[in-house]
């Protein structure tokens, strides 16, 4: 049984990594026809990504992509394309700086608060979705996208002086959330590490737990796997996709928590935008899997962060954008081609060990003869 | 079955051989490997190809159409070797083939079917006159009466077969491969395609006709290839064995029987439907009006040509479809109830599709044995999947329902179709339900997983289980069940008694064209099938079976009334009497 999974998990990691191969191969020949070297970009990218200063951004900048990503992950297991996380998030960082902003409270309670209200604001958001497509059949990749919209208008109607704005210098913002609602983060000498960086690893945690240990996540997978299968199992999967898109919202909701209450304390133009997208692509790259999902934030981070660098060596820093899109297009591609390489050989192994075994029944459990 | 409809022709072993395999070998991830495999076809014969489900028929048609190319041997047409790349070598050297499962546009024409990539063009367009003109010479010499006009999806499934062989004769086969053909038809349709193939052979054609039906292939065939576990066992002429020795070929062994020894029919019913209505999307009901009661230790069997309302049946049964009437399980009404309260109160479930609808394929087997029971013991545990016990009952299951696999952690896909269905049915089986709704069990199973899972289902049944089995295969519902129903158009239809009725009986009644077929030339009962004795049984002794509308059915099938008593006298009155004399309809049908 060991053999079998560090064979599996070889496998797992065989996608990401060609992918990743591939991407640098692109990269490299995109500087070489540019007329950069290669190793001279890749180099100061690994100097300055690892530099103490940096690597405390890149901590802080993965934990809003992965709960992004999870968010995105919850509804892929199930099927469902959630490109609404980027509208959820916004909504749901803006209403909850609002009420952070409103309120006086005990430290404790003031942040539990803000985070609820974040947390109910990015459900219902989503949730929307979800009733639409069970109620009316609308698919909830075109709902989503246009409660994007939805929610950039309704964020951009609010974040007016005459409503719940403040004007602060250049910038409008809400107002800002005082001290007993901020969270304390982990100071080092190079930077604070967000303190709800551990939000992130709490969602990674749950997430795991939620999806393969318990009935509710037993039945949103094999909804995602086969629908026909599930409902003749009886699951409800008008009340799946609801939940699931609930679900998602909420991890949604808290994408912008960690900035929020470690640093900005207010939701303001400036706010991060896009971070939904990203967590798309990190959930692809990191194959909804927890840990995996992790890393992929962890990569997609470090890339943002020492792309900073590139522009002082006179190279454009777009290449990590080029990067990045063919670490997405090259992932989907692998994943496909390891997934049906590995059933095949599954089933040929399968085959091969009861020709072995001869005609005669004995399972593997044995124990029959 | 049929006399000798088709006879042996006696040039047989001096054609000259049309189709030579010699040493085919074909390696294949998961499925039995054909290993060298000979056979050789003669020119203007019927030359079946039988074995069980999985032995390497398939995968040697699709050789032999180019759809595959073996990894060692040699394929000789008409004694030039070739070496096919595709299909369209294998059209070219004129060999077409009849997939089990047709490959029609419903929405296009018959002509417009035929012709499809094989188009005539006049100028820019589509020469119809031409094309048509060819489909009625065709028809015409082959009998095949196809004609070129109507659209696919009004024919039939008879029909649809020949416009299929038509469309093999108008790209100028000269060997046709008939994979499987007589699954999808019902005993009358079989006459007319077996009747289709000795015009086809009378013409110099050959064919090469691939079943696990004996008795269909004693009476067609000229020559028999036997193949077990991917390899030729031998060829042997109809004249020099019986069905049953040509059985012991195929499986290598004892043979197993659907039979069900002894009742144990109890007077408790644990199923009771009643005025189940099902609409499709357009309002027409496809399950009409249907009632059945099933009892504690009771199988009552569905047949019916598929596509008449089984599998809504099913759907409406367990909750996954809803309609109008009700559902009982126990004296307990769930017609409100979603599959999954269904599922809690006992009702178990092996569907049609496994693959669609039974499985997780891409999850390992330990998960699949959750599915279905995911609020049961010793799955769960409070909201929780205890995964130990689950894998330990999959284990259960892989032993006592003998599903091999080397291990519990394979992905369900990696199984083949047998053990998938061994898998579904212990899963099923387990935690004792009260009713199995089980949509065709057997089906696409080898011979060894059939005669298990007909055990495990006479296992339940003695210790009273009530089963309701929809099943394509007639010779199992006949051996299964204490009652069978008749379901033709969404409605039940006619009633039987399984002890007496006959296949071709059944056949009769469900397509519901009993008296002018049964009396069509061809079908003259051997001496063994002549029922004897009153075989007419009017309903069971508690079952009520309706519907509103009777169509006479054929002989020994008694077409149920609108009232819950067969004896109607006053609206039916002349039509059939209760109970109808067993040979009243034989020749005249039940309007006499």
């Amino acid at each position: 049984m060991a053999g079998w999974d560090v064979r599996r998990i070889g496998l797992g990691l065989a996608a990401p990594l060609l992918a990743l191969v591939v991407a640098v191969g692109l990269s490299s020949a995109v500087l070489l026809i540019a007329g950069h070297d290669p190793g001279t970009a890749f180099s100061a990218m690994a100097d300055f990504g690892t530099q103490p200063g940096s690597m405390v951004q890149i901590v802080n900048r993965s934990s809003a992509y992965y709960l992004s990503a999870i968010a995105v992950a919850i509804g892929f297991r199930m099927n469902l394309f959630n490109i609404g996380v980027d509208g959820q998030y916004q909504l749901a960082a803006m209403l909850a700086a609002v009420v952070g902003g409103a309120v006086h409270l005990p430290p404790v309670l003031h942040v539990g608060l803000i985070i609820l209200v974040a947390v109910l604001v990015g459900a219902s958001w989503a949730a929307v979705a979800g009733v639409l497509k069970v109620t009316r059949g609308v698919s909830e990749v075109i709902s989503t996208i246009m409660l994007n919209f939805l929610a950039t208008g309704v964020v951009a109607y609010l974040l007016t002086p005459q409503r719940f704005a403040i004007l602060q210098g250049n910038n409008i913002s809400t107002k800002p959330i005082p001290a007993s609602g901020h969270v304390p983060g982990f100071t080092t000498d190079n930077g604070t590490v967000y303190g709800l960086v551990l939000i992130a690893v709490l969602i990674g945690v749950g997430y795991w737990f939620l999806l393969g240990r318990t009935r509710f996540g037993f039945d949103l997978r094999a909804t995602g796997q086969s629908e026909p299968a599930a409902v003749a199992s009886g699951v409800n999967v008008r009340r799946m996709v609801v939940a699931a898109m609930v679900l998602s919202g909420a991890v949604a909701g808290l994408v912008g928590m960690p900035q929020l209450l470690g640093a900005s304390y207010s939701y303001s133009l400036d706010f991060p935008a896009g971070l939904g997208f990203t967590g798309i692509a990190i959930a692809l790259l990191g194959r909804n899997h927890p840990l995996g999902v992790g890393f992929a934030a962890l990569l997609w981070s470090f890339l943002d962060q020492s792309a900073l660098i590139l522009d002082i060596n006179d190279i454009p820093k777009e290449i990590v954008t080029i990067m990045q899109g063919t670490i997405v297009l090259a992932v989907v591609v692998a994943y496909e081609v390891v997934r049906r390489w590995r059933l095949a050989s599954e089933q040929r192994r399968v085959a091969a060990e009861l020709r072995e075994s001869g005609p005669a029944p004995v399972p593997a459990g044995g124990g029959v003869s | 079955m049929t006399d000798q409809q088709v006879a042996p022709s006696p040039t047989t072993s001096a054609a000259p051989a049309a189709v030579s395999l010699r040493g085919i070998t074909k390696r294949f991830p998961g499925v039995v490997a054909n290993r060298d495999v000979s056979l050789t076809v003669r020119r203007g014969t019927v030359h079946a190809v039988v074995g069980e489900n999985g032995a390497g028929k398939s995968t040697l048609m699709k050789i032999l159409y180019g759809m595959q190319r073996p990894d060692e041997g040699s394929i000789e047409i008409d004694g030039a070797l070739v070496d096919f790349h595709s299909p369209a070598h294998a059209i070219a050297a004129g060999i077409g083939m009849v997939h089990q499962h047709f490959k029609l546009a419903d929405n296009l024409t018959v002509l417009e079917n035929v012709v499809l990539g094989s188009e005539p063009i006049r100028g820019l367009t589509l020469d119809r006159d031409a094309a048509s003109a060819r489909i009625r010479d065709l028809s015409d010499r082959y009998g095949l009466d196809v004609r070129p006009d109507p659209l696919v999806e009004r024919l039939g499934v008879g029909q649809r077969q020949r416009v299929e062989i038509l469309k093999v004769l108008y790209r100028g086969a000269r060997i046709i491969i008939l994979d499987e053909p007589t699954a999808v038809l019902v005993p009358q349709e079989v006459e007319e395609l077996f009747g289709a193939l000795a015009e086809l052979k009378a013409e110099g054609l050959t064919v090469v006709f691939i079943s696990h039906k004996l008795d269909e292939v004693l009476d067609v065939a000229d020559e028999i290839t036997v193949i077990r576990r991917g390899t030729t066992v031998t060829t042997v002429l109809p004249s020099q064995v019986t069905p049953r020795k040509l059985a012991e070929l195929m499986v290598g062994s004892e043979l197993p029987s659907p039979e069900t020894r002894e009742s144990t029919v109890t007077d408790r019913a644990v199923l009771e439907v009643a005025g189940l209505t099902v609409r499709d999307a357009d309002g027409r009901a496809v399950v009409d009006d249907v009632s059945l009661t099933i009892h504690a230790g009771e199988v009552l069997g569905i047949a019916g040509v598929e596509g008449n309302g089984q599998a809504e049946l099913v759907e409406a049964v367990m909750g996954i479809r809803h309609g109008e009437g009700q559902v009982m399980l126990q004296g307990e009404d769930v017609t409100r109830l979603g599959t999954r309260a269904r599922r809690d109160l006992g009702m178990a479930f092996v569907p049609e599709d496994r693959t669609r609808q039974g499985l997780l394929l891409e999850a390992p087997l330990w998960e699949n044995r959750a599915l279905g029971h995911q609020t049961k013991a010793p799955v769960v545990r409070g909201p929780l999947i205890d995964r130990r016990a689950a894998r330990a009952d999959t284990e259960r299951i892989v032993r006592e329902y003998d599903v091999r696999t080397p291990s519990i952690d394979v992905t369900a896909s990696a199984l083949s179709g047998g053990n998938q269905q061994k898998l579904i049915v212990g899963r099923e089986m387990s935690g004792q339900p009260k009713v199995l709704v089980a949509a065709h069990p057997t089906r696409g199973v080898d011979v060894g997983a059939q005669a298990a899972i007909w055990d495990q289902l006479r296992r339940a049944r003695a210790e009273g289980l009530a089963v309701l089995l929809i099943s394509a295969d007639l010779d199992e519902l006949i051996g299964l069940s204490d009652a069978l129903r008749v379901i033709l158009r969404g409605r039940l239809v006619a009633s039987a008694d399984p002890a007496t009725v006959t296949p071709e009986e059944l056949g009769s009644a469900m397509t519901g064209a009993g008296p002018e077929t049964t009396a069509g030339p061809g079908t003259t009962a051997g001496p063994d099938t002549t029922p004897t004795g009153p075989d007419a049984t009017p309903t069971g002794p508690d079952t009520t079976p309706t519907g509103p509308d009777t169509t006479p059915t054929g002989p020994d099938v008694t077409p149920t009334g609108p009232d819950t008593t067969p004896t109607g006298p006053d609206a039916h009155t002349g039509r059939h009497a209760a109970p109808p004399p067993a040979d009243s309809s034989r020749d005249s049908g039940s309007e006499a």
